[in-house]
């Protein structure tokens, strides 16, 4: 079953596979307990121990063999509505084009304008409509890349669903989470939605030709970023004029690399550890 | 309202779960959810209020765990427990904290009548 958008669920990797069950205390056996109190006599307590999200991360996990099979490296793109994050891809895109094969995967929840604007450039894009869903899954980027051309040493961009909160929650497979933030949006916002910052690999703070006519403190924001995320980078930049945007190229050619042996999200935890 | 989704991840589990055991009621579930976590355990209860129904769960007891967050503290050293996420060290007071748990979202076990 496909909660979000609807699509059945089948035909991808992973759907309707055997499951297993991990009782981490009890060797791995099934292990029912049967309480012996009047009130619960007829019941038993049966042990699961399993991620809530764990059909998402076999998703996940089908996407990431995918990519390391195909060659491609994926990043999952996330922020606000209206933080730049489509101009940030167009001009990404253009400027790369030529160094490697690009792909877009658009989330939004409804139109394919996103989508058209990254194929204006020459790229294809594939829309992804959750309807009235607020973040992507991974089923949903498994389906879309069947109609998408994933050519060895590519570079594949997920623009996930507008969004600071929802999108942090789950893996789509991708090997870094990359965080817009815009100038206009305030300095707290790391701390008011520590959740999307704490996930992200790299903070992209778009819209800098707008500072000198902002009172936008950029070291308050950037401290309360590595409060949150001590070891993130963190990258200035202007999607509109250029501006910083060779840096951005110089982080994706460093982590195209070595892609597929970083798994984000599984250990986001001990990925927080502060940094030396 | 990711809780929604996640919810009916949650629901999903649940009846796969109950189908392998043989369970056809189930009267308790109990979930271990991170302080870091992303949710928000009111809005689960509030999802799971609206969304078991028609379901194997629907007349579960949902039982939240949220266990305190398990950190180094890089200035002190000392291993110490946390309450929320941008808690000092409740030894030293440092702030440079080095996470190893608080994002947990878990399905622990249920209880079938």
């Amino acid at each position: 079953m496909c909660a979000t958008c609807g699509c059945g669920g089948a035909g991808v990797v992973g759907d309707g596979a055997v499951h297993h069950h991990h009782h981490r205390q009890h060797g791995g056996h099934d292990h029912d307990h049967h309480h012996a109190s009047s009130a619960a006599d007829q019941h038993r307590v049966i042990q699961i121990e399993r991620n809530i999200l764990a059909k998402n991360a076999e998703y996940a996990t089908a996407n990431r063999t995918r990519f390391a099979a195909a060659g491609v490296t994926a990043f999952n793109v996330m922020s606000s509505p209206g933080s730049g994050k489509t101009t940030l891809l167009v001009r990404a895109i253009t400027d790369l084009r030529c160094r490697y094969p690009v792909a877009v995967i658009e989330g939004d929840q409804q139109t394919s304008n996103d989508a058209e604007r990254i194929r204006s450039t020459g790229t294809p894009a594939v829309q992804i409509n959750t309807g009235k869903g607020c973040h992507l899954e991974a089923h949903m980027v498994g389906h879309a890349l069947d109609e998408l051309p994933l050519a060895a040493g590519g570079l594949l961009f997920i623009e996930n669903v507008g969004n600071l909160v929802c999108p942090a929650a789950f893996d789509l497979g991708e090997a870094r989470k990359v965080v817009v933030f815009s100038v206009t949006e305030g300095e707290d916002k790391p701390i008011k939605y520590p959740d999307m910052f704490a996930a992200a690999d790299l903070l992209i703070i778009n819209k800098a030709d707008l500072l000198p006519y902002l009172e936008f403190d950029l070291a308050r924001t950037i401290a309360y970023t590595q409060r949150v995320n001590p070891g993130i980078e963190v990258l200035v930049v202007s999607a509109r004029t250029g501006e910083g945007m060779s840096k951005f190229y110089e982080w994706i050619a460093s982590h195209a690399r070595n892609g597929a042996d970083h798994v984000p999200g599984h250990s986001r935890a001990s990925h927080r550890a502060v940094a030396q | 309202m990711h809780e929604v989704s996640i919810c009916q991840h949650l629901l999903s589990l649940v009846s796969q779960e109950a189908r392998g055991h043989g369970v056809s009621k189930i009267v308790r579930l109990r979930l271990e959810i991170g302080r870091l976590s992303c949710l928000d355990p009111e809005a689960l209860r509030f999802a799971f209020d609206a969304m078991a129904p028609g379901t194997i769960a629907e007349a579960a007891e949902l039982q939240i765990d949220q266990p305190p967050v398990r950190a180094t503290c890089k200035d002190c050293g000392a291993a110490v427990e946390l309450d929320a996420r941008f808690d000092p060290c409740p030894s030293c007071g440092g702030t440079r904290l080095e996470l190893h748990s608080g994002d947990e979202m878990r399905l622990l076990e249920m209880e079938a009548a």
